[in-house]
């Protein structure tokens, strides 16, 4: 059914720091890696090395600019499926194919199920579904659930591909229904952000805005005082000419 | 949006076979139309041809059409699934309504009923693909109070026209239809006109801030996740330059709306071979004004991921 659960048993969910991000792209590369030949595979690539190159990703990272305070800086930005707690693409689908899951609050879809309306696509603000032209059905981050529940998997590798990937700890995985997990901890003492919190979609994944940089001192440097004579006055008024 | 064009005819094909499904089904309970075979199998055909044509032009464009099937089982959610379901229960009464006017060459009893009936099911269909876009909270146009009924008064207005048409074209006097039709068209209008004046002032509640959650000061984008355009953008990040949407609105202004609205005012006081051709000029100025409406209706509509690429 694609109406939703009441409530789910856990919100499993990432925490993507905007802070320590540095746009490595080393979480979308893993995340097309690892899932092409996962649940959803595969992540297929249509003229991949020509002009109008496209495929299917779960993950993007974009870059942006803030220019707040009279100062800039660039914000580094990863983009993938919040799991949403209201996730409106999952009730408009017609077939049952997109679903929230009770137990972990996940949403998939089902790929025997889906007939490729794309409806769902047009439903997600955060542009998290791509759509798969050769196989003809949708496509979306799957929180890696072939990972996080793999017994074949050693303990510390059962987390997302690109929680496992990134090199500055910038994507952080787990209950986000539980106050008292690491990842709600991270949310309350940094105050994390919903995205586009007005379309009441409830995003589970939480963002941490970057920290407030401290005014760094730049000053001008002194002048040098002229030097009046001898060779290194010469050399001066040479340089000064 | 990305204006397809299988979602345009299906749209616009679909609005109008239901609006004249509508009126046949209700001037036929009520006893309004005469029962004419050849009318009924003629306008009735034209009806469930252009219904038939839409839904099987929007399935065949499904990436798996064989499970279109599937489509019938969320009606508890979803409002695609309610437009399929909708549709299908529609042929119903429809079918009853038609076979029995052309076996029996009349409409009552039984046969109103289905009529009827076959009325409230084309009604509740277009209700439900206005449901489809009005539903959707990234699409701020269409998130909007202005697009059921407009989809409901265009399902009328097309069907109102083609209805006098065909009237004309058997011989009927069609003053009552005429007049009805250009109603309908002058409401189209005015509705049209409201919801582009209602869009062109909206201040959309989503910014560049509240969706990258970076809260203070201006947020640009400056590098995209990929160097050519994505599904999103294909799908979603459709753009159009404000000059080429103010030429097609002016063609919406006169080939869906004035041009009909001024041949059936010819039709309702020419004699009958000029009136014949006026009420035929007004369908086939309507059909592409129509066209162009619905093709502004996705190309105009802004949706909220367009705001992670800077658009
Ligand atoms: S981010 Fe989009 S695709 Fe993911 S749950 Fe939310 S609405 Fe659905
Ligand atoms: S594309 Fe597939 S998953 Fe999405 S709404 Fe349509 S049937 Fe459901
Ligand atoms: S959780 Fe898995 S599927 Fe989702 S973005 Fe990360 S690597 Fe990709």
């Amino acid at each position: 059914m694609t109406s939703l659960p009441a409530r789910t048993e856990k919100q499993l969910g990432l925490v993507i720091d905007l802070d320590t991000c540095v746009g490595c792209q080393a979480c979308v590369t893993s995340c097309k890696s690892w899932n092409t030949s996962g649940h959803m595979a595969p992540l297929t690539d249509v003229r991949p090395y020509e002009d109008g190159a496209d495929g299917v990703w779960f993950n993007r990272v974009h870059t942006y600019e803030q220019a707040a305070n009279g100062a800039s800086r660039t914000v580094h930005f990863p983009r993938s499926c919040l799991h949403c707690a209201e996730p409106a693409c999952v009730t408009v689908c017609p077939t049952g194919a997109s679903y929230k899951r009770e137990s972990d609050g996940i949403v998939l879809v089902d790929e025997d199920k889906c007939i490729g309306c794309k409806l769902c696509s047009w439903a997600c603000p955060y542009g998290a579904r791509e759509y798969d032209t050769e196989v003809g059905v949708m496509k979306k981050c799957t929180l890696c659930v072939d990972r996080i529940y793999n017994q074949n998997l050693d303990e510390v590798d059962r987390v997302p591909a690109c929680v496992a990937a990134c090199p500055t700890g910038a994507r952080h995985f787990g209950d986000l229904g539980d106050p008292q997990s690491p990842v709600s901890q991270l949310v309350a003492e940094r105050d994390g952000v919903d995205l586009m919190p007005e379309m009441d979609y409830r995003p589970t994944n939480k963002y941490l805005p970057p920290r407030e940089r401290s005014a760094c001192n730049v000053s001008d440097a002194p002048a040098l005082e002229p030097v009046a004579g001898g060779l290194l006055g010469w050399v001066d008024r040479m340089l000064s000419r | 949006m990305h204006p397809a064009l299988s979602v345009i005819f299906f749209t616009t094909a679909t609005g109008a076979g239901y609006g004249l499904l509508t009126l046949l089904g209700l001037a036929a309970a009520s006893g309004l139309v005469v029962p004419d075979r050849w009318l009924g199998f003629v306008a009735l055909g034209l009806a469930l041809t252009l219904i038939t044509g839409g839904l099987l032009s929007s399935t065949l464009h499904l990436g798996h059409p064989e499970r279109a099937w599937r489509a019938l089982s969320q009606w508890r959610s979803s409002w695609l699934s309610r437009e399929a379901v909708a549709a299908v229960v529609t042929y119903v009464p429809a079918g009853i309504f038609g076979i029995g006017w052309l076996v029996t060459g009349r409409v009552d009893g039984v046969i109103a009923i289905a009529a009827f009936a076959a009325a409230v099911g084309a009604l509740v269909t277009v209700y439900t693909t206005g449901m489809i876009y009005a539903s959707l909270k990234p699409v701020a146009q269409w998130h909007s109070r202005f697009t059921v009924p407009g989809y409901l008064i265009f399902a009328i207005m097309t069907g109102a026209v083609l209805l006098h048409a065909l009237l004309l074209l058997f011989g009927n006097d069609a003053r009552g239809a005429g007049t009805f039709a250009a109603l309908a068209i002058a409401a189209g209008w005015l509705w049209k006109t409201a919801t582009w004046r209602h869009n062109d002032q909206l201040t959309l509640s989503s910014s560049a801030n509240s969706a990258t959650g970076l809260k203070d000061g201006a947020v640009r984008s400056i590098e995209w996740p990929h160097t050519e355009e994505n599904f999103v953008l294909k799908e979603m990040g459709y753009r159009i330059a404000r000059k080429h949407a103010a030429k097609l609105r002016r063609l919406v202004h006169l080939l869906a709306f004035a041009v009909p609205l001024a041949a059936i005012a010819v039709a309702l006081v020419a004699p009958h071979w000029l009136a014949v051709l006026a009420a035929c000029l007004a369908v086939v100025a309507q059909a592409p004004g129509m066209v162009a409406e619905r093709w502004l209706f996705f190309a105009e509509a802004k949706h909220a991921v367009t705001l992670y690429y800077g658009r």
